[in-house]
C-alpha cells in the first residue's frame, strides 16, 4: 500500500481520533481508511485503490464508528475525537457474509486462475475463513473472452463488481472502455457498449488488469509463465520514452520474464503504456547477440572477448597514429545508462583525444 | 522539462505543440487528459495531424508542418497588441521585449493563418486571449518543434511565449520538452555531445579542459568541438572520419537519408557496433560487441523532468554479453588507461565529482528519494522546477524570431508534404518494440497516413499498397486513409525497416543544433499499377 497517496499532516489541519484505541492524527478530508493505512493499521478493503476515486461499493471496509454506527472506512471522512473499531465479532461476521456472497455469485476456482496467489479476494477469503455457501445459488454466467485482445484476458465470472477497472480506464488511462450495465443482480461489465475487448478502443495499457483485485481482468502472457508465488520481482526503468516509468518486472524460476507492473513511486504513479507493459520480451529473444563477432573476408566470425577487444584497440591505435585523433568518432546512446554515456565521452576525449562524440538526441 | 510531471495538476491549462503526447509519451498524455476531461482544464493543440488530444481542445490548429514559429508569433502578436502579457514578469525578469514586439507586428492573425494554412484567423485571437487567462499554463512540445531547419528558433519561440505570459519559474508552468528516449536527457547531461563535457561545460573553455584533465589524470584535452552525428557521416564520405564506434544506436534506420548513411558506413576503415541485436546498422560493422540489455544492467537514467532513477539488475546476463561501460573500459585499458571501475556506482561517484548538477546525488539517496537535478550538495533536495526567482543567465532573453520556411517546398513532381513520427505501439527503429511479441502483433506493418481528399485525387483506397517517393528515394507502403491529417500532408512512422521513412527524408539540418529536418520534406504518393499483359509483362 503506497503511503505517498497520503500526505504529511498539514499544519493546523490535523484531526485526532482513535482507531482500535490507538490515538491517531489525520488530515482534514482524509478518510478513516487513509488515516488507518498511514499508521499501518490494517483495514481490509476491496474496491478501494489510492489511484482512483472512491466508490464504497464492496463494503468490506466497514468499521464501527462511535460504538453504534457502521461506516465504510474508505469513504467516511475522519472527524475530531472519532472512535473507530476495525474488527469485532459482528464486523467479522458481516465481512465473511459479503465474501461468501461474492463466492456464490461467481466462479472462483483458483486452480486455473491467473490471479491465484496474487488475488485480493483470495487473501480475504483466507483471512475470514469464508467458504462457498451450501445450497443452490443461481449462477450467472457472464462474459469470458480470453482471446480477442492481444493485451487483456477477461473472465467476468471472477468479477466482484468493485469498479476498479472502470475507474482505472476513466481516471488513470482516460480511455473509458469499461462500463457497468444492467441492474441489481444482472450488473455486469461491458467494454465499449458490448464490443469484444479486442475490438474496443482499448489501447492495451493494462492498467485495469493491474488494478483488478481478482482474476477477472488479467494480462495476456508475454513470455514466461509460472505460479505467482514462484515469481521474483525487481524494479527498473522503462527503456522506451523519456517519461521514465518505474516498473516492477517479474521473472519465473527459469529466469524468464513474466510480467511488468507499474510501480507507484515512479513518475508514472503506477501507470504504464502498452510499450512499458508488454514491450520487454525482446530482451530474451534467441536472436540476441551472445558473442563478439569479427568480420573476416566479408562474413562475421565468432571471436573471444580478448580477440575482439584487442582487434578494436589495435585498429583504433593505428588509425589514430596515421590520421590523427579527429579521424575517430563515436556515437553514445540515449538507451544506455548515465554511467555508460559518461565513460564513452571520457574514452573519446581522454583516451582517443577527440570531441567527436554525439548521440541521437536530435532524432 | 523546466517543470515536473507531478505538477500537471497545478496547471490551469496546456499548450500542446509538436507532440502527439498520447502516443509518444502516453503516461503524460493520460495525465493531461485527466485534467482536461475530468477537471475542466483548458487545452490548446497545434499539430498537422488531428491527434487524440485535439478531441478535447478548446482550440485546435491544424498547421502545416514547419510553421510552428509563425503560429507562436501570431499568438504573441495578439498577446502583445492587446496588452495581455505579464508586464511585471517581462519588466522585472526579461530583456529584449522591444525587439520582439517589433518583429511580432507583422504576424497578424490573417498573415499567420495564411502561412500555417488555417481557415479561421479569429481562432488565433481567441486562443491567445484564453492562454493569457490561464495562470499558469504549461507548454509541452517534442520533436514536432525541434526536427526542422528552424528547430532552435522553434524552441526559442516557445520560451518567448512562456516568458511573455509569466509562466516560467512557477509550479504548473514551464517550457516542457518531452524527451523521446529513456535516457536522452542523461546522455546529454553526461557530455555525450561534441561541444560539452558533463553538465554542459563547454570544451572550448580552457578552465573546463584543465579541470577535466586534472580529474581524469589525462594529458591536454582537445579544445576543438567535435562533429555532430550528421557531420560524422558527411566526413566519413569525404574520407576524414576513418573509424566509428557506435554504442546502442541504429543510424541506418533513425537518420535521415538512409542511402547517404550507408555510403558513409561503407567508407569507414573501422566500424565497431556495440548492441544487443544484429541491427540494420550492425550489418555494416567490422566488429560487433554484444552488450547487456536494459534489464541486465544496474545504473542510473535521467528522465525528461531531470529526475535521476536507479535501474536494477532484473535478469542474468545474456550469453557472453557485457556491460557497455565494461566494454569501453576494456578498450580504454588497451589504449593505456588505468581505469578500474568495479561497478556502475564507482563510475557514478566519479560523475558526481565532475558534474555539479549531480554532485549531491548518491546511489543510496536515489533509492530513497525523488531527486531532480540540479542537486549540488548531499543535503540539497533536488530541483522540482527551474528558473525560480531568476534565470540561470540572469535576465530571461526574449528573442525576436522570424518564421522561415522548411528547406524543401512542394512542387508539381513532389506535391505533398511528408512528415514522420512514431506510433503508440512502437519505438524508434523498432529494434526493441518490433522484437516484442504483443507490440509486433498489435502493429505489424508500416503505413502512410493520408487525407481522404488526397487519396481520392490519386485514386487510392484504404489499405492499398502505394509508392511514396521523394528526391532521395522511394518506398512501397500501405495507405491508411483518414480524415484526421491535414490535406496535402502525409505521415509515415519511421519504425519499419522494410518501408523506411528515412529513405525519403531530407538531410537538411538546423545550422546551430544540427537537428535534421525529419518532420518535413516534399514527396509524391502514387498508385502502384499492377503489371498487365499490355504493359509487356516481365519477359
Ligand atoms: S487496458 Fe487500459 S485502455 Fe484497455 S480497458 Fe484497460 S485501462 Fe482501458
Ligand atoms: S511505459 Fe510508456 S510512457 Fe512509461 S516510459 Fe515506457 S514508453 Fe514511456
Ligand atoms: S473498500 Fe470500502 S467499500 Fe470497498
Amino acid at each position: 500500500m503506497p503511503k505517498d497517496a497520503i500526505g504529511p499532516i498539514v499544519q493546523g489541519q490535523g484531526i485526532s481520533l482513535t482507531i482500535d484505541g490507538q490515538a491517531v492524527m489525520g488530515n482534514k478530508g482524509q478518510t478513516i481508511l487513509e488515516a488507518a493505512l498511514a499508521h499501518d493499521i490494517d483495514i481490509p478493503y476491496l474496491c478501494y485503490n489510492p489511484r482512483i476515486s472512491k466508490t464504497g461499493a464492496c463494503r468490506i471496509c466497514l468499521v464501527r464508528v462511535n460504538e453504534t454506527m457502521f461506516k465504510t472506512a474508505c469513504t467516511e471522512p475522519i472527524a475530531p475525537d472519532m472512535r473507530v473499531v476495525t474488527e469485532d465479532p459482528e464486523l467479522t461476521e458481516i465481512r465473511k457474509g459479503i465474501l461468501e456472497m461474492l463466492l456464490a455469485e461467481g466462479d472462483h476456482n483458483c486452480l486455473y486462475c491467473d490471479a491465484n496467489g496474487a488475488c485480493e479476494l483470495q487473501n480475504l477469503v483466507m483471512r475470514y475463513d469464508a467458504a462457498m455457501p451450501s445450497g443452490d445459488f443461481p449462477r450467472r454466467h457472464r462474459t469470458i473472452d480470453e482471446a480477442s485482445s492481444k493485451g487483456l484476458k477477461r473472465n467476468e465470472d471472477r468479477c466482484v463488481l468493485c469498479g476498479r477497472c472502470v475507474k482505472a480506464c476513466a481516471e488513470v488511462q482516460l480511455n473509458n472502455v469499461w462500463q457497468f450495465t444492467g441492474r441489481g443482480g444482472n450488473t455486469h461489465l461491458t467494454s465499449d457498449l458490448d464490443a469484444k475487448i479486442g475490438d474496443s478502443t482499448c489501447v492495451n495499457c493494462g492498467t485495469c488488469a493491474q488494478l483488478c483485485p481478482t482474476g477477472a481482468i488479467t494480462l495476456q502472457p508475454v513470455l514466461g509463465r509460472g505460479a505467482n508465488w514462484d515469481l521474483k520481482k525487481e524494479s527498473s526503468i522503462c527503456i522506451y520514452c523519456g517519461v521514465g516509468c518505474k516498473i516492477d518486472f517479474f521473472k519465473n524460476k527459469g529466469g524468464q520474464l513474466v510480467r511488468a507492473l507499474g510501480h507507484p513511486d515512479g513518475p508514472n504513479q503506477g501507470h504504464l503504456c502498452v510499450k512499458g507493459r508488454f514491450g520487454f520480451d525482446f530482451i530474451q529473444k534467441p536472436a540476441r547477440l551472445s558473442k563478439p563477432l569479427i568480420r573476416e573476408n566479408g562474413a562475421f566470425k565468432e571471436a573471444t572477448w580478448d580477440e575482439a577487444l584487442d582487434f578494436v584497440a589495435a585498429r583504433l591505435k593505428e588509425i589514430k597514429a596515421q590520421h590523427g585523433p579527429d579521424a575517430v568518432a563515436a556515437l553514445t546512446s540515449a538507451k544506455c545508462t548515465n554511467e555508460d554515456n559518461y565513460l564513452m565521452q571520457k574514452f573519446m576525449r581522454a583516451m582517443v583525444g577527440t570531441n567527436n562524440v554525439d548521440h541521437c538526441a536530435r532524432l | 522539462m523546466t517543470n515536473s510531471i507531478r505538477e500537471i495538476p497545478a496547471s490551469a491549462g496546456y499548450l500542446i505543440i509538436g507532440t502527439n503526447t498520447t502516443e509518444n509519451h502516453p503516461v503524460i498524455g493520460s495525465m493531461l487528459k485527466n485534467e482536461v476531461i475530468n477537471k475542466g482544464k483548458k487545452l490548446i493543440v497545434a499539430d498537422p495531424r488531428r491527434i487524440e488530444l485535439a478531441r478535447w481542445a478548446d482550440y485546435y490548429f491544424p498547421i502545416a508542418p514547419g510553421t510552428n514559429i509563425a503560429l507562436l508569433n501570431g499568438l504573441m502578436h495578439v498577446i502583445v497588441k492587446e496588452g495581455l502579457y505579464d508586464r511585471a514578469f517581462v519588466e522585472e525578469r526579461c530583456e529584449g521585449f522591444g525587439d520582439l514586439a517589433k518583429t511580432l507586428e507583422k504576424y497578424t492573425p490573417e498573415h499567420v493563418a495564411g502561412i500555417c494554412g488555417l481557415a479561421n484567423p479569429q481562432d488565433i485571437v481567441g486562443a491567445a486571449r484564453l492562454m493569457a487567462g490561464l495562470k499558469p499554463m504549461a507548454l509541452y512540445y517534442a520533436m514536432g518543434i525541434t526536427q526542422f531547419v528552424s528547430g532552435v528558433n522553434g524552441v526559442k519561440s516557445t520560451a518567448n511565449l512562456q516568458m511573455l505570459l509569466g509562466n516560467l519559474g512557477v509550479a504548473g508552468g514551464g517550457v516542457n520538452p518531452l524527451r523521446g528516449q529513456s535516457n536522452v536527457q542523461g546522455a546529454c547531461d553526461m557530455g555525450g555531445l561534441p561541444n560539452v563535457f558533463p553538465a554542459y561545460q563547454p570544451v572550448t573553455v580552457e578552465e573546463n579542459r584543465a579541470k577535466f584533465a586534472a580529474a581524469w589524470g589525462s594529458g591536454a584535452l582537445p579544445d576543438k568541438p567535435g562533429l555532430t552525428l550528421m557531420e560524422m557521416f558527411n566526413q566519413a564520405i569525404a574520407g576524414n572520419i576513418k573509424a566509428l564506434y557506435v554504442m546502442g544506436e541504429n543510424p541506418v534506420l533513425s537518420d535521415p537519408d538512409q542511402h547517404h548513411v550507408i555510403e558513409a558506413l561503407e567508407a569507414l576503415d573501422l566500424f565497431v557496433v556495440q548492441d544487443i541485436f544484429m541491427t540494420e546498422t550492425a550489418r555494416y560493422a567490422d566488429v560487433v560487441l554484444p552488450a547487456y540489455g536494459f534489464l541486465e544492467k544496474a545504473g542510473t537514467v535521467t528522465n525528461t523532468e531531470r529526475r535521476v532513477q536507479p535501474m536494477h539488475r532484473v535478469l542474468e546476463p545474456w550469453g557472453q554479453s557485457k556491460d557497455d561501460w565494461w566494454i569501453i573500459m576494456q578498450i580504454a585499458r588497451r589504449l593505456g588507461a588505468d581505469w578500474d571501475y568495479k561497478d556502475a556506482e564507482a563510475i557514478f561517484e566519479e560523475i558526481r565529482r565532475v558534474t555539479p548538477s549531480y554532485a549531491g546525488m548518491t546511489y543510496a539517496r536515489l533509492e530513497e528519494e525523488l531527486l531532480q537535478w540540479p542537486c549540488p550538495t548531499p543535503e540539497h533536495p533536488g530541483t522540482q522546477f527551474l528558473h525560480k526567482g531568476k534565470f540561470s543567465r540572469g535576465q530571461g532573453l526574449l528573442t525576436a524570431i522570424e518564421f522561415t520556411p522548411p528547406a524543401e517546398g512542394t512542387d508539381p513532381d513532389f506535391p505533398l508534404i511528408l512528415t514522420t513520427g512514431r506510433i503508440l505501439e512502437h519505438f524508434h527503429t523498432g529494434t526493441m518494440s518490433r522484437n516484442s511479441r504483443v507490440l509486433d502483433e498489435l502493429a505489424p506493418e508500416a503505413f502512410v497516413e493520408m487525407n481522404r481528399h488526397d487519396a481520392q485525387d490519386h485514386d487510392i483506397g484504404d489499405g492499398e499498397v502505394v509508392a511514396v517517393s521523394s528526391r532521395r528515394g522511394s518506398i512501397r507502403i500501405k495507405a491508411r486513409v483518414v480524415d484526421t491529417i491535414k490535406p496535402g500532408v502525409v505521415f509515415i512512422p519511421f519504425h519499419f525497416a522494410e518501408a523506411a521513412a528515412n529513405v525519403l527524408t531530407i538531410g537538411a539540418y538546423d545550422p546551430v543544433a544540427k537537428i535534421p529536418e525529419l518532420k518535413v520534406c516534399a514527396c509524391a504518393v502514387e498508385k502502384v499499377l499492377p503489371l498487365t499483359d499490355t504493359a509487356g509483362g516481365l519477359s
